[in-house]
This record gives structure tokens, sequence and C-alpha cells, in this order.
């Protein structure tokens, strides 16, 4: 959308300056007129299609390898992915082709290309959340529980509610393996991995290559021993300004990160409540006008009329402000942790290559063994400035790339929070005009 | 614990009984129950509707007596002031210039020993009127104040979550500061600490919102509430005078076969103090039907000036609450428009 605005600006500008100031007002005028119907008309659409999940933008962009979530079957506890892929790449064995795909192959991507220590200079993309619909399981059990106490169209209506919520939060899950997904096929390196191939082409069940169980152990281990290495590694002297700074800044962010997404859950979770509300207000009225015989019939009507479509639009902002604002958090919450893993495997490196040396030292102390040494010295010297530099480079991108996908997603919230603002306002005052002349 | 709240009541009239058109009082809440009291003996036995006082919450009286800053107790102090000036504005009435003021105690026990023995009495008799008109209304009354009791717990719920969404915007804001100061992007830092400032202010709209859920909308409900209860007193006094009217009859009745008895015995002397007694019941028989009636007329027209009120009533209050709602919006919208060129201006 605001590739739309440059273009408008460009168009405008350039009237300008040919023409004089008062045909070039009505002109700009007319622009502007023109730019905010197009907005008006394109959020519209943008809300009415698929909410798109754009915490990445610039995805999805190179057609030699296109991949995407088409479809998703939900039974029980487990989600089943369709993973569509179409490429020009040669090193597929053919050009369009879909395979299906589960939660757990996802994390075995992830897991895999972590513990490849050729990409240990890359921030690799966070692994997706497992999919999570305990919070609609448990609204549908108190639906459940509150059954006789509710009227049957109330009781429809929070059964829709809830529908909704579950197709919101399948969405949500379709659309964050995606991401992972797309992040992958556009990033240089990671897009020729052997493994993704393999997860993107392999049409049996992957679940032979998934780790098992002992594995998973091993991990859990892996995990502990890594934080303890991160306490040691952080008393270690940084030689580089950039990381250092980077190191200071990612740590601070990301603690207030995951801070602001505890929050903006909460006060979601406040806005659906809230939502919630309507629904019985609105059922409640609707049952005291049934009753009712006196002028005041029409007027409670009237009322859980408008109580029933402001409750639409108050679902409407709580997903909205979930999709543009929680989500945007949560996931770069993950992100910058696997910029810090990044940071983590670097601070290895030069540990090793100090240590590296240190043993140098005692071998030519010694006198022993002093050619491996030296060999095991440049080796660790080589991997560390690999890391140095390639990590200098993903974080830079990555240092941009939030920064757009901030921007897009605060003026789309921004933009949503007033359209529904609007809304309700037209809704408000459409019944007290009704209100007032009858 | 001598401290007690008075409140400042000021009226202006063009009523001949009042000495000034414009003078205000002092009143404490004891004498607002007073009044209450005086007005309900009185005409409550003409078949009147009295609205009854707020309750007194012995409670958030203690709190404010200690003297805690809490918001409860500004919340609490909030609706006394708000539902005291109803129960002036619902009659036109003899203001009397000093009421005898009661303490609660006193009077409440009794009520509640009065309100037990109503509720007995009420299950022994059951009117058997000729006038249907009167079970209808008594029976949409019922029905209606069951509806408005649902609807005022749904409208509290509402309440309380606005006021939770209020908490935890704030919270949201301020840790969203945070996070604008430690970014290191100076158009993002801007932007996110503006985003704190939006949702700031949208803190403080959902609480002005709440309050006006809660003073204008629950209280309303909470109001008609107890004036319902106040109707269906007065369809019990109905009742009780018929009560008296066919006790009466039934205590005439008795006489008149003691008369014939003695009649058939012979016994004149005692045969002329029951001819007197005989009178003064038959005096008191159509005494107590035209009290009946009477009251039936009384509580008809009263019934129907209700329902008009309520009507108009409900009607300008839920106005009103629209209004408030819809002010919020249009703030709402500023807000936003407002920070939406600080999210473009994000580099």
């Amino acid at each position: 959308m605001y590739l739309l605005w440059d273009s408008w600006c460009g168009v405008c500008f350039q009237k300008l300056a040919n023409i004089d100031l008062q045909h070039t007002i009505c002109t700009f005028l007319l622009y502007i007129y023109i730019f905010y119907i197009t907005i008006m008309t394109s959020t519209i659409d943008d809300s009415d299609k698929e909410k798109a999940l754009s915490v990445s933008v610039d995805l999805n962009n190179d057609t030699s390898l296109l991949i995407d979530i088409p479809d998703a079957l939900c039974e029980r506890d487990k989600v089943k992915f369709t993973v569509h892929t179409k490429t020009t790449l040669s090193s597929f064995q053919k050009p369009d082709f879909s395979v299906p795909r589960q939660h757990e192959d996802f994390i075995w991507l992830h897991d895999a290309l972590v513990e490849t220590e050729d990409y240990a200079g890359l921030i690799i993309p966070p692994a997706p959340p497992k999919p999570d619909f305990e919070s609609p399981r448990e609204k549908m059990h108190k639906l459940g529980e509150g059954e006789a106490t509710m009227t049957k169209e109330e009781y429809t209506k929070m059964k829709q509610e809830l529908e909704a919520e579950y197709l919101a939060v399948f969405k949500k899950t379709v659309q964050v393996h995606e991401v992972f997904l797309q992040r992958l096929s556009s990033h240089p390196v990671l897009s020729k991995d052997r493994n993704f191939q393999i997860f993107l082409e392999y049409d049996q069940d992957l679940s032979v290559r998934r780790k098992n169980a002992k594995e998973t152990f091993g991990s859990f281990f892996k995990n502990m021993v890594k934080s303890a290495d991160e306490v040691i590694i952080s008393g270690i002297k940084e030689v580089d300004d950039f990381f250092e700074q980077e190191k200071t800044f990612l740590l601070d962010y990301s603690s207030k990160i995951k801070d602001s997404t505890a929050r903006a859950e909460k006060m979601t979770r406040s806005h659906k409540n809230i939502a919630d509300d309507y629904i019985h207000i609105s059922s409640t009225l609707s049952s005291v006008s049934v009753d009712d015989n006196t002028a005041l019939k029409k007027h409670f009507e009237k009322l859980s009329d408008l109580f029933e479509k402001l409750r639409k639009v108050e679902g409407r902002v709580a997903s909205d402000q979930e999709l543009k604002l929680t989500e945007l958090l949560r996931y770069y919450m993950r992100d910058i942790q696997a910029a810090k893993d990044l940071l983590y495997r670097r601070a290895r490196t030069l540990a090793d290559y100090e240590n590296s040396n240190k043993a140098l030292g005692k071998a030519r102390l010694k006198s022993k063994d002093v050619a491996a040494a030296e060999e095991q010295q440049q080796q660790c010297l080589q991997r560390f400035n690999k890391l140095s530099e390639s990590g200098k480079r993903e974080l830079t991108s990555f240092k941009g790339r939030r920064v757009v996908a901030f921007r897009k997603n605060l003026i789309e919230m921004a933009e949503l929070e007033i359209k529904h603002a609007k809304n309700n306002m037209s809704l408000l005052q459409d019944c007290i005009e009704l209100f007032k002349s009858s | 614990m001598n401290a007690y709240m008075a409140y400042k009541v000021s009226t202006r009239t063009t009523l001949p009984m009042f000495r000034n058109r414009t003078f205000s009082v002092w009143r404490r809440f004891s004498d607002f129950l007073g009044l209450y009291e005086k007005l309900s003996v009185k005409h409550s036995l003409n078949g009147c509707i009295i609205p009854p006082p707020p309750e007194k919450s012995v409670v958030g009286m203690t709190k404010v007596k200690v003297g805690k800053d809490d918001s409860s107790s500004a919340d609490f102090v909030e609706r006394r002031r708000h539902l005291l000036p109803l129960l002036y504005s619902d009659f036109a009435c003899t203001l009397p210039r000093a009421v005898g003021t009661h303490t609660l105690s006193g009077a409440g026990f009794l009520k509640m020993i009065n309100r037990a023995s109503d509720a007995v009495s009420k299950m022994t008799i059951k009117i058997s009127d000729s006038d249907a008109w009167f079970d209808n209304k008594l029976q949409e009354v019922e029905s209606e104040e069951l509806q408005l009791r649902k609807l005022h717990a749904v409208v509290d719920s509402l309440v309380n979550h606005r006021k939770e969404l209020c908490g935890n915007t704030a919270v949201f804001a301020k840790s969203m500061a945070m996070l604008g100061n430690s970014e290191d992007n100076t158009a993002l830092s801007r932007a996110l600490s503006q985003l704190a400032e939006v949702e700031d202010k949208m803190e403080t709209l959902h609480q002005e919102q709440a309050a006006s859920d809660f003073f204008i909308l629950a209280e309303l409900l909470a109001d008609y509430i107890r004036l319902l209860g106040a109707v269906r007193g007065c369809f019990e006094q109905r009742m009780k005078t018929w009560q008296r009217w066919q006790e009466a009859q039934s205590t005439l009745q008795k006489k008149r076969e003691v008369e014939a008895k003695l009649l058939w015995a012979n016994k004149p002397d005692k045969l002329q103090q029951a001819k007197e007694e005989i009178t003064e019941w038959e005096g008191k028989v159509t005494q107590y039907e035209r009290d009946f009636d009477r009251i039936s007329v009384t509580v008809r027209k009263e019934f129907l000036r209700f329902e008009k009120e309520k009507s108009k009533d409900f009607k300008s209050q839920i106005v009103k609450y629209l209004e408030s709602l819809l002010q919020s919006q249009q703030r709402h919208v500023k807000f936003w428009e407002a920070f939406l060129p600080e999210a473009k201006a994000i580099a």
C-alpha cells in the first residue's frame, strides 16, 4: 500500500512542476481523494481476504522456488499440512508437487538445520510453534457446561463465535508454518539445503527420519549444557564493537519483547471477553423485548440488534489486534532468540579460538605437537572469521527486516482500528437517530 | 465512629407549598431512609408506588471512615451521589424540613421480621379477583423483574471485563514504552513510544467507558429492579386490603350467626349487644370495601403512570449511554489517526 502512495506522490509532484498554482492545488486534492479511496478499498480487500500474516516481508518473490500451504486438515489434535512447491530448479525431480506434512516434520527440519555446522553463521528462522487449540477448547468446555442457562439463540451465537475462534487459530498456525518455509526458500544458502529438499519432496512419511525418543532426550541435555556455556561465554571479552553492541541490544530487547508479548496477549483476551459479553447482552435484551408489552418493546429490540452488530465489530477489533500486534511481537520474540543463538555460536568459536591459542602457547613451551596445535589454531581462527562475517551480514539484514515488518504491521493495525471505530460510530449514530425519532 | 457523609440537596421549584424558589439543604443517608419510611407509612396504604432508597453498604461506610483512599470507596461515593437524587425526582411531595433520623440497625431488623411475615401471608392468601387486569400486571412485573436481574448481571460482567481491559492496556502501554526505549532504530523507537502513548489514551477511554457502562446502564437496571420490587409491594398492599375486607365480612357473618343463635335462645340483653356489634361490623365491612375499591383505583393509576415514566426514563438513559459510546469511538478514531503518520514515518 505504501508503494501506491509513493507512485501517487511521484505523479503529483511531476504535475506540480508543470502547472500553475490554482490548478495544482485542485489536482493535488483530487489525487489525495483518489489515494484515500484506494486505501479504503484496498484495506477492505485486505481484511476480507485471508488476513495475511505479514510479519516477514519480501518472501516468495523468487519464482525459482515458490512454496505455499494451500490447505490443511485438522484431525483431533493433529494438523496435517499440504506443502505445495512450484520450482524451476533442476535439483528437484518435478516442477510442481505437493506433500502432506505434520508439525513434527517442521520441527525436525528446523533442528536439522540448527545442527548443521555449515549454517552456524546464519540466523536459522525460528521453528513454528505447536498448533495450540487450548483456549478455544477451554471455551467450548465452559460453553457446554453453561448450556442450560442460555437461550437457544444465545447458545448458537456463542457456538458461532467459538467456531470462528477455532478457525482463526487454525489459519494462524497454517500461516506461521508457511512463513517458516518461505523464509527458508528465500534465503540464498538455506534454500539449497539437502534436508530442506527432502522435506519438500519426499513423498512418504518422514517419521522414519525424525527424532526418536532417545535423541529428544539427548537434545534436552544439549540445551542444558548450552545455557551453562552461555554463562561462561558471556565472560569472554568481545573483540568486535559491532558484536558487542548487538549482544547488549539483543539481550535487552529480547526480555522486553517477551514482556510485551505476554501483555499484548492479555489485552487481546480482554477484548474478546467484551465481545462475548455483548452477545449475552444482546440475547437477554431480545428476551426482555419479547415479554415486554409497552412502548419499550421496540426499543429493546433495536438495542438488542445494535449490540449484536457491535459485538461483531468488537470481535474483529480483537482479532485484528491479535494478528497485527500480538503475532508480530510473538514472531519477533522467536526471531530474536534465533539471532541470540547465532551470537552464542559465534562466541563459542571465539572461546574455541582462545583455547586453541592457549594450547598452542603450551605446546610451544613444551616443544611438542606444535604443528598440530598450530593447525588447530588456524582452523579455529578460520571458523571464527567465517562466523563473524556471515553473522554481521545476517544481523544487519535482520535489523532491516524487523523495521520493515514493524512498520507494515503498525500501519495496518492503526488503519484497521480507525476503520472499526468508524464502523462503530455509524452503527451507534443510526441507532441513536432511530431512538430519538420514535 | 461519628463520621458520616452529608449530601447537598438543591431544589428548584414552582410549587406554591414551598417558601422559596430555590434552596439547598444538607442531608445524610439516614435522612433519606427516614423520608422513605415516613412516606411508605403515609402513602403505601393508599397504593402509591414509593421508590426505595439505595442500599446502605456498611462495608463501604467503614472503609470511608477508616480513611482509605481506595478507588473502591470513591466508586461507592459516586454511586451514592448518583442514586440519591433519583429518589427525589420520582415524586413531587411535601418535602418535610426536618426528617426523623433512624439508625439502620433497628429499622433494618424490624424490616426483616416484617418481610418474613409478609412472605408467609403471601403464601396463604390467594386473591380471588374478578378483575384479571391486576393478576396479569403482577405476573408481568414479576417476569420483568427476573429479566432485568439477568440483564443486570450481564452488564455487571461487561463492566468488570472493561475494567480488566483497562488494566491490561495500561500494563501493555508501559511495556511498549520500555520496548521503544531499547529499540535502536530511532524512527521505530519513536513510533513504539507513540504507540505506548496511544494505548495509554485508550486506557483512559476504556476507563471512562466502564464508568458510563456502570453509572448509566447498570445503575438504571438496578434502580428499576428495586422499583419493580416496590410495585410488587403495592400489589401486595391491595391484597392485604382485600384480605382485611374479607376477614371483616367473615367476622360480620359470625356475628350474625351469634345474633341468630341469641334470638333463638331468647336472651334480650345480649341480643342488644350483638345487634350493636353487627352494626359496627357492617360499617367496617362497607368501609373496607370502599378502601379496597379506592386502593384498586390508585394502584391502577399509579401503575400506568409508572409504566409511562419507565418508558421515558429507559429511553433517555439508553440514548445517553449510546451517546457516550459514540463519543468514545470518536476519540478512538482521533487517537489512531494521530498515530498513523508516526507509523508511516518509520524508515
